[in-house]
């Protein structure tokens, strides 16, 4: 297969022209700090958006929008739970990651105990998770661990550690959906989940797993922000909703389910971190930016119905 | 459920809420109490409509907070200072609705995604209209919106008003019947020889007419805008629709229920604080409250179908 | 009364792709007549009534409508104008809107103030009319009511007053489900309509009822009229002879006595199945096999350890809704069930996934050059040869076949037979449902199946076309 048919290639040369038209404007100075920011920034909105994308593959009206609740819960439990003290960073992390496993099994839960669509069950339950996150925290904004916060904002090797993290996360990701046989599953759920299961498939179980490793996800990249910025934000989740399901379009991931990839998640994450720079480098403001990005989400739907439209 | 069963749950839900308000702080039964209660109802009712408008269609918005806050950005702004190119650019954004709504059935786009888009224009173009909070709300919108009629406070005859139209237009109409019409069964539509794509168009306009509406009576009451002043009526618009008995496909929907479900939510924030719980809980008791209606009406349902078995 | 044609098929043809669905049919309609169309399944039926209606274009003729103004005119739009009006057999209300307003979408001059109460007008005289006593609000929810209210609404609607008056009603099944007292009241109805000067087409299994409301009864057999009589002229068992088809029965195999061992299934309608046998089932389409397959199945599937090495295994006829996984390639298609048993750490193992393939597209004959293409690239037969694959690959013992050959070439066909008679002899036990007779006439045993539920079983030498059509319909006289 010719690399520009692949669906995540123009997530990554849209990426690469936004770099190239930063740089064109600073004579190629700062290309690296440009570089390191853009990975650094890009791990938060691959890591959610890798959960989003399996959220969607399932098929159409599987979205989860308890991302940012579940972020922010996380975020702030764990560096409550740890309290700036470096010895629990470990048990810190169990918790962020159990509150948001906890949040993917109540979620799973309502879809299937009160029969409701994903988008409202998933809404509920952020409602619950928010007002959870903004009870624990009372405006206290409690610092994470020093060496915590050192690993959040250093780098290895040249390399952000959170970019690492993320990458790891990504060709695990990657190993799932595309070698194992839950992926196989969770791709024959998203393009017809009645012949699915009429084939074998154990749709509640796949249904189930997704869901969780999801919300689970979207609490570790909670933990991980909440101690790159330093503390734990109420807001902090807000923008990854949207940010979440739109790596998932840019990346080629098809809205309609059963077909995702992962190369396309961190090609549309590293993207809407490079327009806004490359914008901003211009002289353009946040409006005229947010403009780009919606027209860009319309637009790339709209050209993959044409491909996608059948019968 | 029928029509006439379906609007007793939101009624019995706001009527519950209202006595224990009223039992905790009899105080609020006054009519400077009510006007307190409900005071943010009013735009968020009309939000609530304007969701209902898409929902009617088997779509749903996720650019509703976006737009109203858009909407209250040019009140604030252009509505005042030149009132005849702010009326100008509301049409238009309302003629953008409607296309929109066109666009996703022609070419068969998923609404999410699409909406979730247009979120992002909306946004952007509120950014570039009022890049820092402030603006002024014209006058008369000031004037409507703290008169003080007789016996009953504005907010409650506001709701009454937003309710009747609603209805008229939806329930009463030939034309709101056809609208609901391809909600149940859009197949049957086409068939007899509807375009789908005007009616969808109609829906989504009727939507930008309600949301702007929206935006509008916000200003008024806040007195200035920002950029961001809504973004929570994404949610509570889908929840308020929910919560008024709508359901998510084949066209159930009440305009009654629907601004009924909108001041349930405005009254649920109210309710905590009287309660002497902290307002951190308001969200929260918003998410349990939907889920609690939600289950109760899956009761319903359950015992329906077991009678239905039955004969 | 007048008595020219109000709508003429001259040498009509359907085709859909290398499917003949109609194939030069005549058939003309005047006023005042009532006209029994009746036929097998996939005789053509639907067909003729979408192009009568306007919901189809014909390949090949003329469908040509009179006007009331006695214009002739052709089109979708001549045949709203001609006042002709369908009542489907799947339901085409809105749930979500009451039974007046379910008014406003066929009928568009409802508008303006009061539409609402000339919509209640004219449906309720219409249901007034057709159903003396019916005890249907207007105003009520059409989710509301139950399925033979419903179905009285829909037929009130055809045959209520409105911009055009109806001229030409198409009743499609109108009584499926309807008591015998209603359908009395509809048959005596339609009776009064025709000699009032309108016009029905009357498609029904019950052929008491066709015979009790019909002038002229028209039998389509492979896509062509074969017959056409007044209604006196024909007796039920006549009808019946006339359905089937003269040429058929390829000789069958004696089954091998020791092939069939103990019982492995049965299910609350009363199916069951033993260790090696081919059970089929049949009857009109519709009348509740496939849902009994599904809930089969469904219930048999759901148990633990079924995942890993199941008991039943599907291969879907209706390959779109029930199958076919489009965005895959042939492989993947036909791996998918065996897949659990070819895993290690949850890894798929893509080798022996591979080498299953390689077999499987040696055994069935799938006609591609790369198991890797898309699945959507191989014929309507080699995609049922793929799912054929995917449920035989997997180690079940019982094959639920849902209509497995529905488009499937005659070669194709053929191969299936001999798989199905193959895998049977090493002890799998087949559920197959087929609409099809010449099918379910190579079972050890057959179910017929009537509104939803069984109302023959026959074995051994009853197994033949006519059994099957007299159990199909209903054969009692119907009176009103």
């Amino acid at each position: 297969m010719t690399i520009w048919k692949a669906p995540w290639f123009w997530s990554w040369a849209a990426g690469a022209l936004a770099f190239a038209a930063t740089l064109l404007l600073t004579d190629g100075r700062n290309g690296g700090d440009l570089l390191s920011a853009a990975l650094t920034f890009a791990s938060f909105s691959a890591i959610v958006g890798i959960g989003q994308m399996f959220v969607i593959t399932l098929g159409p009206g599987n979205v989860d929008l308890s991302i940012p609740a579940s972020m922010t819960l996380a975020g702030t439990l764990s560096l409550k739970f740890m309290g700036g003290d470096a010895a629990l960073i470990v048990p810190g992390l169990m918790v962020a990651l159990g509150v948001g496993f906890g949040a993917g099994v109540f979620n799973y839960l309502l879809i299937r105990l009160l029969r409701i669509p994903p988008i409202i069950a998933t809404l509920s339950a952020s409602f619950i998770f928010q007002s959870i996150a903004i009870w624990s925290n009372r405006g206290l904004r409690i610092k994470p661990p020093q060496s915590l916060s050192d690993f959040t904002t250093g780098a290895t090797l040249g390399v952000p550690n959170l970019a690492l993290v993320a990458l790891v996360l990504a060709v695990i990701a990657w190993v799932i959906l595309d070698r194992s046989i839950f992926g196989r599953w969770l791709s024959a759920f998203g393009q017809n989940e009645r012949a699915a299961r009429l084939s074998g498939v154990p749709i509640e179980g796949v249904r189930a797993l997704t869901y969780i490793g999801c919300a689970t996800l979207a609490g570790l990249t909670g933990f991980l922000l909440a101690s790159f910025s330093g503390g734990a934000a109420l807001n902090m989740g807000t923008e990854y909703l949207l940010v979440s399901i739109a790596v998932v379009v840019i990346g080629g991931s098809s809205i309609a389910g059963g077909n995702s990839n992962v190369p396309g998640i961190w090609g549309g994450a590293l993207f809407m971190f490079l327009i806004v720079s490359m914008l901003n480098s211009y002289g353009l403001g946040a409006g005229v930016r947010l403009i780009v990005t919606g027209g860009i989400i319309i637009g790339i739907v709209a050209a993959a119905s044409k491909k996608g439209a059948r019968a | 459920m029928n029509a006439r069963f379906r609007i007793l749950l939101p009624i019995a839900s706001l009527a519950v809420l209202l006595a224990a308000t009223f039992y905790m702080q009899p105080r609020a039964m006054s009519y400077f109490g009510l006007n307190l209660l409900f005071n943010l109802a009013v735009p968020i009712a009309l939000a609530t409509v304007a969701q209902m408008m898409i929902i009617m269609v088997n779509d749903i918005d996720l650019s509703v907070g976006t737009f109203v806050s858009f909407v209250a950005c040019v009140t604030a702004t252009y509505l005042n200072d030149a009132p005849l190119i702010g009326a100008l650019i509301l049409l238009a954004a309302i003629a953008g609705y409607a296309a929109i709504g066109a666009l996703i059935e022609l070419r068969q786009l998923p609404a999410i995604v699409v909406t979730l888009g247009m979120s992002f224009v909306w946004g952007g173009l509120a950014i570039l209209i009022l890049p820092s909070p402030g603006g002024t709300a014209p006058t008369w919108i000031r004037t409507i919106m703290t008169v003080k009629p007789p016996l009953v406070p504005m907010a409650i005859v506001a709701s009454v008003l937003i309710a009747v139209i609603a209805h008229l237009l939806i329930m009463r109409t030939s034309s709101g019947a056809l609208l609901r019409a391809v909600g149940g069964n859009a197949r049957a539509v086409a068939r007899s020889g509807w375009s789908l794509v005007r009616l969808k168009a109609a829906a989504y306009g009727l939507a930008g007419v309600f949301g702007a509406a929206s935006g509008i009576c916000l200003v008024g009451l806040t007195t200035s805008a920002d950029a961001n002043i809504a973004l929570r009526y994404t949610l509570l618009s889908i929840a308020g629709v929910i919560l008024g008995g709508g359901e998510f496909t084949g066209g159930r929907i009440s305009p009654v229920g629907a601004v009924i479900g909108a001041l349930t939510l405005a009254l649920a924030g109210s309710f905590l604080s009287f309660m002497r719980l902290s307002p951190d809980w308001q969200i929260g008791a918003q998410g349990a409250i939907l889920i609690l209606v939600l289950s109760v009406r899956l009761l319903f349902a359950r015992s329906n179908r077991k009678k239905g078995a039955a004969q | 009364m007048a008595t020219e044609p109000l709508v003429v098929l001259s040498n009509a043809r359907m085709h859909f792709g290398s499917v003949r669905a109609l194939d030069g049919v005549d058939l003309s309609i005047s006023s005042g007549e009532c006209v029994g169309l009746i036929g097998h399944n996939g005789a053509g039926k639907s067909t003729a009534v979408n192009l009568i209606n306007g919901g189809l274009t014909a390949t090949d003729g003329d469908v040509t409508y009179t006007l009331p103004d006695g214009s002739t005119a052709t089109g979708a739009a001549a045949a709203r104008a001609a006042g002709v009006r369908s009542v489907f057999q799947e339901l085409s209300l809105c749930p979500n809107l009451t039974v007046e307003e379910n008014m406003r979408v066929p009928q568009r001059d409802l508008t303006g103030a009061g539409w609402r109460k000339r919509a209640r007008v004219r449906i309720a005289a219409a249901l007034d009319a057709v159903f003396p006593g019916h005890g249907i609000d207007a105003g009520a929810e059409v989710g509301d009511l139950s399925l033979a209210e419903r179905q009285m609404v829909e037929i009130a609607i055809g045959f209520s007053d409105g911009p055009v008056p109806a001229r030409l009603v198409i009743l499609d099944e109108p009584t499926s489900s309807l008591d015998a007292g209603i359908a009395g009241q509809l048959t005596d109805y339609v009776r009064g309509f025709c000699a009032g000067g309108g016009a029905v087409i009357f498609i029904s299994h019950m052929l008491g009822e066709v015979f009790d409301v019909a002038t002229r009864i028209d039998v389509l057999k492979d896509g062509k009229i074969t017959d056409s009589r007044a209604v006196g002229d024909f007796t039920q068992q006549g009808l019946i002879d006339a359905m089937g088809h003269v040429a058929s029965e390829a000789a069958k195999q004696a089954a091998d006595p020791n092939r069939i061992g103990d019982e492995v299934l049965t299910t609350d309608e009363g199916l069951s199945a033993r260790r090696g046998e081919l059970v089929g089932l049949s009857g009109l389409a519709g009348h509740g096999q496939a849902a009994a397959l599904a809930r089969f199945y469904l219930a048999r599937s759901a148990g633990r350890g079924q995942v890993r090495n199941p008991d039943v295994c599907f291969v879907a006829g209706d390959r779109v809704r029930d199958g076919v996984m489009p965005l895959w390639s042939i492989l993947r298609n036909v791996s998918l069930t065996a897949l659990a048993s070819m895993t290690r750490f949850g890894l798929v193992d893509r080798e022996a996934e591979r080498a299953l393939g390689a077999d499987w597209k040696k055994r069935m004959g799938i006609r591609t050059d790369d198991m890797g293409n898309p699945i959507l690239s191989l014929s309507g037969g080699n995609q049922q040869k793929a799912l054929f694959a995917r449920a035989l690959a997997s180690s079940a013992d019982i094959v639920v076949m849902d209509d497995p050959m529905r488009g499937v070439d005659v070669g194709t066909k053929q191969d299936a037979y001999a798989m199905i008679r193959a895998e049977a002899e090493h002890g799998r036990t087949f559920l197959w449902y087929s609409t099809e007779t010449e099918e379910v006439c190579q079972c050890d045993r057959v179910f017929v199946f009537r509104n939803g539920a069984i109302s023959a079983e026959l074995t051994g030498d009853d197994i033949n076309e006519q059994n099957i059509l007299a159990a199909s319909f209903e054969m009692q006289g119907q009176t009103s």
